[in-house]
């Protein structure tokens, strides 16, 4: 699995790093997504899904 | 039928149902069935509301999402077709304007100016002092006399001491700003009677901006008015608008979840012996989530204008029309929750809309979500007979509110 996020599309909502803290971070100054892993390991997988899922702005993408 | 659904505005007068809704006498926590029923008739209907114009409405979950996150919708109140709550809304439409009524790039502007302090890890520092403000607040209503309102007690205490410290409002202050948001978010208030409301609670905050300026605290409003007023960046009045809506936002929605939420569970005894009974804030997390996808307490509808054409199921909004998007009936929306009018505080129900999509998804989520995890993993541990001391049918349900809720809840122990 591969992963991108869009920083111009994200509104800060937090829900990617309710949902797969290890491989989603926010920027201390505002919010904005930061991808801490682009290739996370099998186990994530179900956790990032739903990160994508219910990303209020789609700027998370899945290559798998 | 199908008359109803493509005909223009107006001319099947009979035909096109008024919204909003009456919810039934018996089910205070399912959305109105004749809302509901809209769903079976198709994804997009028409419906008629106060001022007599038609606006589209989107019934499913899908749908409303695609629309939600869609550029070509626009949350503009100043659009001649906008579709506003009420007489009194759409005369303020100018009044106290801010992000939650721009699209981008003017919205994502002023929004990032604000989610610093709202992202995941930022709000979890605050778990502790929420922590001590629920105790507090449970001791003092322990130590009052029963039957107490839970509401008055305890459920607008709780968010509003919390904002208030963030925002750096001064909490002596909360029953002028209180008596001033509860005429703000009645469907009943007459017009100039909130338009006072509201120039009250900016003129209050605009000078409170002010002393920010001079005197900088450790508060939200000291920062963004040293970061963006001093720079330039923001007006002074456009800081105070922008707190305006932080600080009613922030406290009469939270406010309710927690009030209706508490008589949801006392109603339904086995899903409250469930949340009583856990240690594990993985469940109390869930249950939260279950509990604001049931209430969906932000019952008056999302409001947009489409901006060009956009195909939704097989029909054609027009560019300039109206469009309203229920979320109570999305979150109810059996193709994607199992048994949607099921109270199931177990079930994973994190997909709900109840915070809203889209770019204006609600900014105060974590805080929200932080503090009713507290609320619902202290209130029934600490007060475990705790009991409504009135009759169900007694409570007085916020039908009129654009929030739903209860104004009050007797409860004993
Ligand atoms: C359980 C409690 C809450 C619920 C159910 C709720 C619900 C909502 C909903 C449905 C929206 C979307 C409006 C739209 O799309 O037109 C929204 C937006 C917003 N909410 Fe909340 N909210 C809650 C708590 C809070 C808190 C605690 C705060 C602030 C401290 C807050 C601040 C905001 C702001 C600023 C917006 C506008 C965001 C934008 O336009 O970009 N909310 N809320
Ligand atoms: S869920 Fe989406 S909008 Fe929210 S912080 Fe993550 S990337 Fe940004």
């Amino acid at each position: 699995m591969r992963v991108t996020v869009d920083q111009d599309k994200c509104v800060g909502s937090g829900q990617c790093v309710l949902a797969a803290e290890r491989v989603f971070d926010q920027r201390d100054e505002d919010g904005i997504v930061v991808l801490l892993d682009a290739e996370p390991s099998a186990d994530q997988h179900d956790d990032v899904r739903q990160a994508a899922l219910v990303c209020p702005a789609l700027a998370i993408e899945l290559a798998e | 039928m199908t008359d109803t659904l493509t005909g223009p505005a107006g001319q099947h007068a009979e035909q096109t149902p008024e919204y909003p809704m009456a919810r039934a006498d018996r089910c205070p926590f399912d959305p109105p069935p004749a809302l509901s029923g809209l769903q079976d008739q198709g994804p997009l209907t028409k419906v008629r509301i106060w001022d007599g114009s038609t606006p589209w409405m989107v019934t499913r979950y899908a749908d409303q999402r695609a629309l939600l996150v869609d550029p070509r919708v626009s949350a503009d109140t100043r659009h001649e077709n906008f579709p506003h709550q009420s007489e009194s809304l759409k005369a303020r439409r100018e009044m106290g304007r801010t992000f939650i009524n721009m699209d981008d790039p003017e919205h994502a502007r002023l929004r990032r100016m604000v989610t610093g302090p709202f992202a995941i890890k930022r709000v979890e520092t605050m778990r502790p002092a929420i922590q001590r403000i629920v105790d507090d607040l449970i001791d003092g209503m322990l130590a009052g006399p029963k039957p107490a309102d839970l509401v008055q007690a305890f459920a607008l205490p709780v968010p509003s001491m919390v904002i208030c410290e963030l925002l750096g409002v001064p909490y002596e202050d909360h029953d002028f700003f209180q008596t001033r948001s509860r005429v703000l978010i009645s469907r009943k208030s007459a017009t100039d009677v909130v338009l006072t409301a509201q120039r009250e609670v900016i003129d209050y905050l605009d000078e409170l901006v002010g002393r920010k300026l001079a005197e900088p605290a450790d508060d939200l409003l000291s920062k963004l008015a040293a970061e963006q007023v001093a720079t330039g960046e923001l007006t002074r009045r456009e800081l105070a608008n922008m707190g305006f809506l932080l600080l009613v936002a922030g406290h009469e929605t939270t406010a309710n979840m927690i009030a209706l939420g508490t008589l949801a569970l006392l109603e339904n005894p086995d899903q409250l012996a469930i949340l009583r009974e856990s240690r594990d804030p993985k469940l109390i997390a869930g249950a939260v989530e279950e509990l604001l996808r049931y209430l969906h307490i932000v019952h008056s509808a999302r409001r947009r204008v489409a901006l060009e054409d956009i195909e939704v199921g097989g029909q054609t909004i027009r560019a300039g029309e109206a469009i309203m998007l229920p979320g109570e009936i999305a979150n109810r929306d059996a193709e994607v929750f199992t048994d949607p009018d099921r109270l199931d505080v177990t079930r994973d129900a994190r997909r709900h809309v109840a915070f809203g999509f889209g770019p204006h998804q609600c900014l105060g989520q974590p805080l929200a979500r932080v503090e009713l995890q507290v609320v619902y993993s202290t209130l029934y541990r600490r007060i475990p007979t705790l009991k409504l001391a009135t009759d169900v049918d007694r409570v007085p349900f916020k039908h009129d509110g654009l929030v739903y809720g209860v104004y009050e809840l007797p409860v004993s122990w």
